[in-house]
């Protein structure tokens, strides 16, 4: 069976689980410079303290030891430590060179630590994180120039492209497009991801997952949910969903309207919560438990995980959850997958 | 198909009634020459200010072209989308990004975050240029609006069109696989009249060209340029206004989903002089030779100015409060937000503004209404203002609350439910409307409300009064019941009995008994008002002893009556049955078994017997007299004008799909049932028979007598206007439009209703065929005059509501028509009609009248269950 039937299938079945932070996880290391640096960049000139992506080469038995916990707590799915590993984000760190590296040991270590968890009862699969970058397609940085913008859509798609092939190269079995903020910049992604296929001959699913800013229910491009969903409808997608930003409390409403209008999946990773006085995410694993039964019970989702400060202990819990619901189905008259 | 689903940082639907896409078109250098000065003396703010105006003259998508030599096309769409993109209150709505050089649509695509349209591309360049294109605007995520023209030229006849649409859509479909549904055809739209006998066939060929595409390309939609239809008459507006509308009209008749028009340009089609609007037509569907002459002489006589007399509105001028007042009254709702705002401001404080002017111009409309100078359709109309002023008010409000303001001065509070098992509302919500324009509270919990429900939410909102409503006889049950159920609470709150199926002596008789506190029957919204202000004003002991005096004198009479009248048993009643001529009976059907039939509103309106509509609106009086009678002719008229203009939207953008299913089955009867002979079974009908006694000659009837005891037929039915309607009336109400809410719910019953006349003659003439030469009109059909009935379970023929379950069983009248049945036998969606067919000479209907406890128990036992169980089916027709 094909890997896409096989997934299509499963999901049919039961509700997917995709893994937690990488983000939380790493800080519980405490690295510091030289942790960060390791061997291969010891000499390096400028400061690489944060560059979490960058571990997979630095650190990589740390990264494959979060994705274990992960897989060992029921995650169908677990993501390559890559949100950051395009050529705008670590243009911070001046290691775009490296981009194209960090994605194909990334996708490795993950590929490896999914492989030891399959059983053929449940296979797991490793998804190709891409994250937004760290500049806005349609809104301008300078306030007095609202004309302006710091990066086109067509530098957009060539710096996609890049990390995508990479990703594919290390073998990934589905890509994710996420913590989407500016729908624009999601459409680039996807524009890449297509060609990228066009060119390769491949065709991995692709997954969605936009951010909800705040309360407004907008996302920071100031699109609603359902505007967001309409945007990027005309790819065929695996699914389409929220993450970020938001606990899952507050995310239930907005997960509520793609679950009614998406043909798609629907997935939701949320935040442990708010952040507390001390910026930390710190909802219990009981308590985010409670909410994300709230999604199952209404039969909002099929894929389901966690984002800032959840760790293993959370998906666990949610991973319980998850087997006992019942899973969303697509809504009537929109078309298969 | 699905429908064209659009986005800018709002998601927007194009579906059948959005009519025509109110496109902005003022942003595009090719229309527009001032636009066209600014971008060229780069002037972008101003540019910017454009689109504003559009956008606040309703535009829903923005139109946006650039196309000019002395510019470079795409740096400027470049910098004006980034720059609309910069403004929420401009991206919210959808891009139409305009251009004929393929590098500004995609410099344009490039900048855009939603999904927009592009318009457009063609066959023009050849196929393999068109699927590059295609392909691109796929995969940016855009619909595409295609021209119709090929390598060979621009399409300018049916034959051509259709063609060229046919061979661009399969190329879209089948090559690029872009979704159906993002597909718009633009089959040119060419000036008529001009002359030259070559454009006679324009208007028409694009109408069959439409025609073709919906029917043959599925999901396509179809679009085009309104104006260019009316070239010839560039300067005569009243000549071009008449023809974009009659155009816009029929074209969405033949299947045009949008037009792209500018809505100044437009007036309202029936609103046509009736000489220019045959002319128009004459000319758009090219009836002779002579008809373009004709328009063109007759244009002469129209002056250029506009034929619209302009609206009186002197009435801004006076002081805010006025304005308000005069809005109110007059149900006008277009400028009550500024008044709102300008009071606002005023007065400084939100609750002010709504105890101040808002409740002062309501209660001119209370005044009025109660002193019968205005009628139910305008008192709702002006709540449909106050409702729209609250809503602007109410971010003000919470402000203020929150910032430790004002607590709202307590309102009187009324709780309105339709009691469990009915799912019927419209008396019910026009009540509510009436209570809340009298400065009532309402605590409004919807239909089908279990008895639970209403009483702690009457204790937890801490309700004045409670009003129960209900319009199938099931429901008088559960009045009893609620009104035990607060009595064993110790409650003492008035209740208020209302409804179709309640009555004065069945709430003296069954309901006040069984509570101690005011129970008081209320049959019209205009009596609302005053029993509830008496019930809460000083007088209220008074005035509620006063009622109980007069529903015990009531109950007494009752009883008496029934006393002074015994009935007959039912042996001697079944000896005295209607005895059935068999020359009589009806022919053998030509169509036996389950058909399922759909129609459109277009049928069902010539159907449609408008009495009992002005009723449900309190307006009495037998249609059409009504609409000229003294006292409410003028409301009757007014109110019949906004309905017929609902039903011509309904029907345009067939809002409904009315569906239903019969069934036509050999029958027998054994005593008082009907057996149905059906795929091997024989399914009984059970029938009640009277019990009174009759004079000489008379028998006592049961529906079953109009069956012969072997070789017969009956039929049954169940039609509904469909959920689409019940859906689209939530709307409007979620929405706080009471008023289309509760007229589009009263047009809904009257359709189902209709939908059962029609169907009963189709019956009649083809299906069952036993009256294949009859010729009646709408009044005949009205007044009964044809062969034959359909009496319906739960009226007084047949008042078991159980009967509808075997009705629905025969026919999987569920999954056939969506009809479902709640639990005490009411139809949802409440526009619903299900009966039985008798076809025989002399069936007739009667009132079953009371029954007795041997008739009961006969039943029961028919039934298969226990007599307990029986009696509250049949409560009301019990004598006992």
């Amino acid at each position: 069976m094909s890997l896409n039937s096989e997934l299509s299938r499963i999901a049919k079945e039961r509700i997917l689980v995709l893994d937690g932070a990488m983000g939380t996880m790493i800080q519980r290391h405490k690295l510091d410079e030289a942790g960060y640096r390791g061997e291969r960049y010891a000499d390096y000139s400028e400061p690489l303290m944060g560059n979490n992506d960058l571990l997979s080469i630095t650190q990589p038995e740390i990264i494959l030891d979060i994705h274990r916990k992960y897989l060992a707590a029921g995650a169908d799915l677990i993501e390559t430590n890559t949100f950051n590993a395009n050529r705008i984000s670590q243009a911070d760190y001046g290691l775009e060179d490296a981009v194209v590296e960090i994605n194909v040991e990334s996708a490795k270590l993950a590929v490896q630590a999914a492989k030891e968890y399959s059983t053929p009862d449940k296979p797991r699969f490793v998804v190709g994180s891409i994250g937004p970058t760290n500049r806005t397609a349609s809104l301008s940085p300078d306030v007095n120039n609202p004309g302006f913008r710091a990066v086109t859509f067509d530098e957009l798609v060539e710096v996609y492209s890049e990390q995508v092939e990479a990703l594919i190269d290390g073998g990934v079995h589905l890509l994710m497009v996420e913590t989407v903020f500016d729908t624009l910049n999601a459409k680039a992604a996807l524009f890449a991801i297509q060609s990228v296929y066009d060119r390769l001959g491949v065709e991995l699913p692709i997954m969605v997952s936009g951010t909800i800013t705040d309360a407004s229910g907008r996302t920071l491009s100031g699109q609603t949910v359902e505007a967001f969903l309409i945007s990027l409808e005309h790819v065929p997608l695996f699914s389409i969903g929220l993450n970020c930003a938001l606990g899952a409390e507050q995310l239930r409403p907005y997960i509520q309207t793609l679950a009614e209008k998406a043909p798609f999946l629907v997935s939701a990773h949320p935040n442990a919560g708010l952040p507390n006085a001390f910026g930390e995410y710190d909802e219990s694993p009981e308590k985010m438990g409670n909410q994300i039964s709230e999604f199952i019970d209404r039969n909002a989702v099929n894929i389901i995980g966690g984002c800032c400060g959840t760790t293993p202990e959370h998906i666990a819990t949610i991973a319980r959850l998850a087997q006992q619901g019942e899973v969303r189905a697509l809504p009537q008259n929109s078309e298969a997958l | 198909m699905a429908n064209l689903r659009l986005s800018g940082l709002d998601p927007l639907e194009l579906t059948r009634e959005s009519n025509f896409m109110n496109v902005g078109e003022r942003t595009n250098v090719t229309g527009s020459r001032k636009f066209l000065r600014l971008i060229k003396e780069d002037r972008f703010d101003e540019a910017v200010e454009v689109a504003r105006d559009q956008v606040e003259g309703g535009a829903q998508v923005l139109d946006v072209n650039m196309d000019e030599g002395m510019i470079d096309g795409a740096e400027a769409m470049t910098k004006f989308l980034n720059l609309l993109a910069a403004e929420p209150d401009i991206a919210r709505i959808p891009i139409m990004i305009d251009s004929s050089k393929w590098e500004i649509i995609v410099a344009g695509l490039k900048c855009v975050q939603g999904k927009s349209i592009v318009n457009s591309i063609s066959l023009k360049g050849g196929e393999e240029e068109f699927i590059r294109q295609a392909r691109y605007i796929q995969r940016m995520g855009a619909a595409v609006i295609i021209m119709a023209f090929d390598e060979k030229g621009q399409a300018d006849t049916y034959e051509r069109r259709i063609e060229i649409c046919e061979r661009a859509y399969r190329t879209l479909v089948d090559v690029v696989n872009f979704n159906p549904s993002d597909i718009i055809f633009d089959p040119n739209i060419f000036p008529v009249a001009t002359g030259m006998e070559e454009h006679r066939r324009n208007a028409l060929d694009f109408f069959e060209a439409t025609q073709w595409i919906k029917e043959n390309l599925p999901g396509a939609k179809v679009s085009g340029g309104v104006s260019n239809v009316s070239f010839s008459f560039r300067g005569n507006d009243a000549v071009r206004e008449a023809m974009h509308s009659a155009f816009l009209f029929h074209g969405i008749r033949y299947g045009m989903d949008m037009g792209i028009v500018n809505p100044t340009q437009l007036i309202v089609y029936e609103e046509i002089e009736e000489n220019l609007r045959k002319h128009v037509e004459d000319v758009l569907f090219d009836k002779d030779e002579d008809a373009a002459e004709r328009l063109l002489e007759f244009a002469q006589s129209v002056s250029g100015e506009r034929k619209k007399s302009e609206r009186d509105l002197s009435w801004r001028e006076a002081p805010v409060e006025k304005r308000m007042e005069h809005a109110l009254v007059n149900g006008i709702g277009e400028f009550i937000e500024i008044d709102t705002r300008e009071a606002l401001a005023e007065l400084d404080s939100p609750l002010r503004v709504i105890e101040g002017p808002l409740m002062d111009g309501m209660n001119v409309v209370g005044d009025l209404f109660g002193s019968g100078k205005m009628f139910l359709p305008q008192v709702v109309k002006s709540a449909r203002v106050m409702k729209k002023a609250v809503a602007w008010l109410e971010p003000y409000l919470l402000e203020s609350m929150k910032a430790g303001g004002q607590a709202n001065k307590a309102k009187p509070k009324i709780l309105l439910a339709t009691v469990k098992g009915d799912v019927h509302d419209i008396g019910k919500n026009i009540v509510s409307v009436v209570l809340q324009c009298n400065g009532f509270e309402v605590v409004d919990l919807g239909v089908m409300v279990p008895p639970e429900k209403i009483l702690t939410t009457a204790l937890e909102e801490k309700v004045d009064i409670i009003g129960l409503s209900g319009l199938i006889t099931p429901s008088l049950d559960e009045m009893v019941f609620l009104a035990k159920e607060m009595e064993a609470r110790k409650l003492d709150l008035p209740l208020l009995i209302g409804g179709a199926t309640t009555s004065r002596a069945h709430t003296a008789v069954k309901i006040a008994p069984v509570y101690s506190g005011p129970v008081i029957h209320v049959n019209d919204a205009s009596r609302s008002v005053p029993t509830a202000q008496k019930l809460l004003s000083t007088e209220s002991s008074n005035y509620h002893g006063a009622i109980r005096e007069e529903y015990i004198k009531l109950a007494e009479q009752y009883s008496k009556r029934q006393q002074s009248k015994p009935i007959l048993s039912l042996e001697e009643a079944r000896a005295n049955a209607f005895i059935l001529d068999r020359t009589g009976k009806a022919s053998r059907p030509n169509k036996l078994g389950v058909h399922s039939i759909t129609t459109d509103v277009r049928t069902l309106r010539q159907y449609i017997d408008w009495t009992p509509f002005f009723q449900t609106w309190d307006l009495h009086g037998k249609f059409p007299r009504v609409l000229k009678d003294e006292v409410v002719g003028e409301q009757a008229s007014a109110l019949y004008e906004d309905a017929t203009k609902m039903l011509d939207q309904m029907e345009r953008e067939r809002w409904a799909s009315p569906s239903g299913v019969f069934g036509l089955f050999p029958a027998h009867r054994i005593d008082d049932d009907v057996m149905v002979e059906h795929n091997g079974e024989a399914i009984p009908f059970l029938s009640l028979r009277q019990q009174n006694a009759k004079a000489a000659g008379a028998p006592n009837f049961a529906l079953a007598d109009f069956i012969d005891t072997q070789d017969d037929y009956i039929g049954c039915f169940a039609v509904t206007a469909g959920i689409e309607l019940a859906k689209r009336a939530d709307d409007f109400e979620a929405r706080g439009d009471d008023y289309n809410s509760i007229m589009l719910k009263a047009l809904a019953d009257r359709i189902a209703e209709a939908f059962a006349e029609y169907l009963h003659e189709r019956v009649r003439k083809d299906y069952w065929g036993y009256a294949s030469d009859e010729n009646l009109d709408n009044t005949d059909l009205i007044a009964e005059k044809y062969r034959g009935i359909r009496p319906a379970p739960g009226y007084p023929a047949c008042p078991d509501h159980l009967e509808k379950d075997t009705i629905f069983k025969l026919l999987k009248a569920e999954e056939s028509t969506g009809i479902t049945l709640t639990e005490q036998k009411a139809m949802y969606p409440a526009a619903s009609v299900s009966g039985y067919y008798f076809g025989h000479r002399d069936a007739k209907y009667f009132g079953l009248g009371k029954i007795g406890k041997d008739q009961v128990e006969d039943y029961a036992a028919r039934r298969g269950i226990a007599v307990e169980l029986a009696e509250p089916w049949l409560g009301p027709t019990l004598n006992y």
